[in-house]
């Protein structure tokens, strides 16, 4: 059965169609890319799946749940996890609290057992911070644990928002532009975490620029343009889908390629 | 001597009281950034509540505990009636909202009780205490107490509880806090709740000496105002300190220049605090990424 299934989704902006009728599925352990032209409506669908927007057609079931329009809060507590393009981290705190933060469902305990310390309370926080540690290390980021979060790179920002979003141990992560911003050799770093997270069973969603990483680690791509689905497949099969070529350089250049082949 | 010991003995009496003020401020700003000027109405509310329960006949203690929880229910339907649908909103705009919650909350005490000053008795009698050859009232020692008592509940509540932290997460990113799974609606409707009962707490309190009626908010929420800017807006030790401070300094100025210029003392501070350290005695650095 599919993790994630998405049924017709679809909204507007003000007549605007920013996102319409679009459906695909997602399994454990699976990969699969949204791709298209830029605003074709690819971080509109992550906020709709995520509970960012509520849509105004179509379904979201996870696990076979109707989620549709839920709350994110709500959506973490049933394992679906997202990071953002435009990054949303606790600037203010240091990269280890951040990546603690991520264990917030999993910390919790009576209120009173945290006022008096009480060794359960204390036991709790040592295993998120344990965890956080860990999942840092996978990251890259151990080193930079002690500082604030606001002075990182964008690259590691990056990987930071997808170590506290691991920290949720999430069944369905969604992942806007992970790579965006990050040099060949961190992307490529990426890339590897990517694979073994899904390896794990964990099903990833992933808008990515990097056509190259698209194409590498994707089991199914999903192409978008002016928020339809025009393709969707294997990525060697939509690669060549000239319907694709099209969205991307435009008829004429299809048309060269055409005279070309 | 005695003199500079009684200034010191009232001044930190009603900086106990510009403490709780600024305490309450000090969560809401946590949670939203929002500085919420109906403050010192909820001091008010807690007062009068407490007089006309106490009036109608119910016990002391039990009218207290009722004015405390029906001025928290009015936090909350404050958030929720008017904070709550302007998410999204400029910080600004949400503290005007509250300027006009805090007059709309004045008009209606206006008209639900009345426009006299009320009080009712002191919790230990009001047989004066001498201390160094000052005097003090029983009552200053309870509002100290009770200063005392919620900052360091609520130092434990930020530092210690999960709940406490998601507050501060809350603020920090209130995004990247449903991201991580807490609930932001409830965090603020929690926030505006303890605030409340905070100030309510600080009315009860203060009452026996200083009297209540329907308009001492405005002044106690810009002085309070004043305290946690001056300790540094967000943190409780800021809030404690700032309030105390802010408190000796009017007595101070009240005894040795004029009462006249008491409340001036107040706004001096502020001005010189935004002049010279925005970020107040305990504030953290503001840095803003571009």
């Amino acid at each position: 059965m599919s993790l994630l299934q998405i049924e017709g989704l679809g909204i507007d902006f003000g007549g605007l169609r920013a996102v319409h009728d679009v459906s695909f599925s997602l399994g454990a352990g699976e990969i699969v890319s949204v791709i298209g032209p830029n605003g074709a409506g690819k971080t509109t669908l992550f906020n709709m799946i995520s509970g960012v927007y509520r849509p105004e057609h179509g379904r979201v079931r996870l696990a076979g749940e109707d989620v549709t329009g839920i709350e994110p809060h709500l959506l973490a507590r049933r394992g679906l996890s997202r990071t953002f393009q435009n990054l949303q981290i606790f600037q203010a705190m240091t990269v280890l609290e951040n990546a603690i933060a991520g264990h917030h469902l999993h910390e919790k305990g009576p209120v009173l057992a945290d006022l008096l310390s009480l060794p359960s309370s204390r036991r709790r926080a040592a295993e998120a911070e344990a965890s956080a540690r860990m999942l840092l290390d996978r990251v890259g980021l151990g080193r930079a644990e002690a500082q604030e979060a606001g002075s990182l790179s964008y690259g590691a920002l990056k990987r930071l928002e997808i170590a506290r979003a691991l920290a949720l141990k999430p069944r369905v992560l969604l992942l806007d532009e992970p790579a965006a911003g990050c040099n060949a050799v961190e992307t490529e770093e990426i890339d590897r975490l990517i694979a073994e997270v899904a390896a794990e069973g964990v099903a990833i969603l992933l808008v990515e620029h990097d056509m190259k990483m698209v194409m590498r680690i994707s089991n199914h791509i999903v192409v978008l343009d002016h928020g339809e689905k025009i393709a969707e497949g294997a990525p060697a099969k939509v690669s060549r889908d000239p319907r694709v070529i099209e969205a991307y350089l435009g008829p004429q250049v299809r048309e060269t390629a055409d005279a070309h082949g | 001597m005695p003199e500079l010991m009684q200034f010191l003995l009232s001044g930190v009496t009603v900086g106990a009281v510009y403490a709780l003020v600024a305490l309450g401020f000090t969560i809401i700003y946590n949670a939203s950034d929002v500085v919420n000027f109906a403050q010192g109405e909820f001091v008010m509310l807690g007062g009068m509540f407490t007089v006309f329960a106490f009036e109608a006949g119910l016990p002391l203690p039990l009218a207290a505990l009722l004015a405390i929880i029906a001025t928290a229910a009015i936090g909350v339907a404050l958030n929720k009636l008017a904070i709550e649908p302007a998410r999204g909103a400029p910080v600004v705009s949400l503290i005007i909202i509250t300027i006009g919650a805090s007059i709309l909350i004045r008009g209606l005490t206006q008209i639900a009780f009345d426009k006299q000053l009320h009080r009712f008795p002191a919790f230990s009698g009001d047989a004066p205490i001498q201390i160094v050859g000052a005097t003090m009232l029983p009552q200053s020692l309870w509002v100290i107490a009770g200063a005392l008592a919620i900052f360091v509940g609520l130092w434990l509540f930020f530092t210690r509880t999960l709940t406490g932290r998601a507050v501060l997460a809350t603020a920090n990113n209130r995004i990247a806090a449903q991201l991580v799974g807490i609930n932001t609606k409830y965090v603020m409707t929690l926030s505006f709740a303890l605030s409340a009962a905070i100030g309510a707490l600080a009315g009860v309190l203060v009452t026996p000496i200083t009297l209540t009626g329907y308009d001492i908010g405005i002044a106690l929420a810009l002085k309070g105002f004043a305290a946690a800017m001056l300790g540094g807006m967000g943190n409780p030790k800021g809030a404690l300190v700032g309030g105390l401070l802010l408190g000796v300094i009017e007595a101070l100025t009240a005894g040795y220049l004029s009462s006249q210029y008491k409340d001036a003392a107040a706004f001096v501070i502020i001005l010189a605090v935004l002049f010279a350290m925005p970020q107040g005695l305990f504030g953290r650095q503001s840095t803003d990424r571009v």
